[in-house]
């Protein structure tokens, strides 16, 4: 399938989509679930779960190495993934797709091998005040290492980046790495404006697009980034797999990763030449298992139409929102629109501590996250000890807002 | 009254609580109703940083035994941390080591005192286990 097949339009029936996924129809306190914590991570459809079981009755074996009937068939559909992965980010080559655990390791990956390689002692990496700690805490530790220092673009009291002073942060900088979409705020990121002033001087970008991929189209070469990360689990795929995304060029420029089998040409106790892409970062026996149940992910998110879901949860959102703004005391965190938004919600509601709230919304059924959301920076710039966040996903409708919408205002209405 | 007999009545009390709500309601009750701890002592040294709600714990040792006082910025957090400090406080550093605290899963809220929740009370708990077991080595000590 060509990246431009999967953009056709049409309209989602959301009620049939919801039986796809099992998981929707449990009870919690005896009340049904409405799952509201899909920026945390989305619930699997029945397609990726009999994927994965499918393939450990059928065809489960060690790829690469084996001669054997197995080993050629779960290599087949292990390299498959990967082709599918290439053309849903519309990547040039199969081989600038490396799999990893997630986006953190995806991040941690290049954090580890661009730093050992271009980064000197003054020199500087450039993220953005809204990150996930995933897209700080590795600068910050090669930055120790190499005696650098990291920098931050600033966020008003918006939510939106602040851009006016930019030329000047990126003197000195190597790489730039920021996210699509902010998992605390849900705004999404000027990424046209800083990948553009970030190659007017040949600085590479790494773009963190863990909560984008789920809600929006998402083409490498439009964007036209260095690298990119995302993770199977927020995009309908199992755990423990996700996507280090590096344009060819630059990837074959980087030290390999870890050590092991898969990653080598050759071995000696002298010398061990190393293997080509995508293998050179991808030391050990693969999640076999998980990079399968990712790419019927991917062909669950195209059989639904990339743009039709970003359709469906823009409407959501714009209700959501209109609906959430009518209850007392409610303060959106990050105030960006529904059209500038994607997944996230984050609000309070007057002072109740976003820990109560989230306990007597559990308590009624509705799943959200409370606290920083691994993002303490921007809680410390709001001067707030966390926020309520709800996010959504393809299968949520207007029942789970409006269920989130009374359920807010009983535990308001206990708590204050 | 023993750590033990404290525990049996918060138990009993709890039962005749219908639903999940009024459960709550007390516990957020207990939570406004209590200034448990002079603003004086909610310093950074006393602050127990949970991921999700703050408490503060301050301990007074007065006559072989030992005192809580303590808060959260959580209502909900609080209400359970004076159900804890009315179980524990004033009891001899060497019971407070041996309590086991039954009564937080008897009534309902054993979530709160996994390490996963980590909203301050867990935390809470063992740093008073260890401020009862550096009492309890001093008093064997002297």
């Amino acid at each position: 399938m060509t990246h431009t097949n999967i953009l056709e339009s049409h309209a989602l029936d959301v009620e049939a989509i919801r039986k796809d996924f099992p998981i929707l129809s449990t009870h919690v306190h005896g009340y049904p679930l409405v799952y509201l914590d899909n920026a945390a991570t989305t619930q699997k459809p029945e397609s990726v779960l009999h994927a994965m079981d499918d393939y450990y009755h059928t065809i489960n074996s060690n790829v690469h190495r084996g001669v054997h009937h197995l080993s050629q068939l779960a290599t087949e559909a292990y390299e498959g993934a990967r082709q599918k992965i290439a053309d849903f980010i519309n990547a040039r080559h199969n081989h600038e797709i490396i799999y990893t655990r997630g986006t953190t390791e995806s991040i941690n990956l290049i954090a580890a091998c661009f730093g050992r390689k271009f980064l000197k002692p003054g020199d500087s990496i450039l993220v953005s005040a809204v990150e996930h700690h995933s897209n700080i805490v590795p600068w910050q530790m090669i930055c120790e290492e190499r005696e650098a220092s990291l920098k931050v673009i600033p966020v008003d009291d918006n939510g939106e980046l602040i851009l006016d002073d930019l030329e000047q942060l990126l003197n000195g900088v190597k790489l730039v790495a920021f996210n699509y979409v902010s998992n605390s705020l849900g705004g999404i990121n000027p990424v046209e404006a800083i990948v553009t002033a970030a190659h007017r001087r040949g600085i590479p970008v790494l773009l963190d697009a863990a909560q984008a991929v789920q809600h929006m189209e998402v083409d490498v070469q439009k964007l036209d980034v260095e690298f990119l990360a995302f993770s199977s689990h927020k995009l309908y795929g199992p755990t423990g797999i996700g996507v280090l995304y590096g344009k060819e060029e630059w990837l074959n420029q980087l030290p390999p990763y870890q050590g092991g089998g898969e990653m080598i040409k050759t071995v000696t106790f002298e010398k061990t030449t190393y293997n080509d892409l995508p293998y050179k970062f991808e030391a050990g026996t693969p999640d076999m298992a998980g990079a399968i149940g990712l790419a019927a992910a991917i062909d669950y998110v195209l059989g639904l139409g990339i743009r039709n879901i970003a359709r469906a949860e823009h409407d959501l959102m714009h209700y959501a929102l209109e609906t959430l703004k009518d209850i007392d005391g409610f303060r959106l965190i990050g105030k960006h629109e529904a059209q500038r938004r994607a997944g996230v919600i984050s609000f309070l509601i007057g002072d109740i501590h976003p820990f109560d709230m989230g306990e007597i919304l559990d308590k009624q059924g509705v799943a959200v996250r409370t606290g920083h959301h691994c993002a303490q920076p921007v809680m410390d710039r709001y001067c707030i000890p966390g926020t309520v966040r709800a996010s959504l996903a393809v299968y949520n409708n207007r029942q789970d807002i409006d269920r989130l919408a009374t359920g807010i205002r009983k535990a308001a209405k206990m708590l204050s | 009254m023993t750590i033990q007999k404290t525990q049996d009545e918060i138990i009993a009390d709890f039962e005749l609580f219908g639903d999940w709500m009024d459960k709550y309601e007390y516990i957020i009750q207990l939570g406004k109703e209590l200034p448990l701890i002079d603003d004086k002592y909610k310093t950074e040294e006393n602050l127990i940083k949970g991921c999700q709600s703050r408490v503060w714990l301050h301990a007074d040792y007065r006559e072989g035994k030992l005192f809580f006082t303590a808060d959260s910025d959580a209502v909900i957090t609080k209400g359970l941390v004076s159900l804890v400090i009315k179980v524990l406080s004033g009891h001899t550093p060497k019971d407070i080591v041996d309590a086991d605290l039954y009564f937080v899963d008897a009534i309902g809220l054993s979530s709160h005192l996994s390490p996963t929740r980590s909203n301050g009370l867990l935390s809470m708990l063992k740093q008073i286990k260890l401020y009862a077991l550096a009492y309890q080595t001093k008093s064997v000590g002297s």
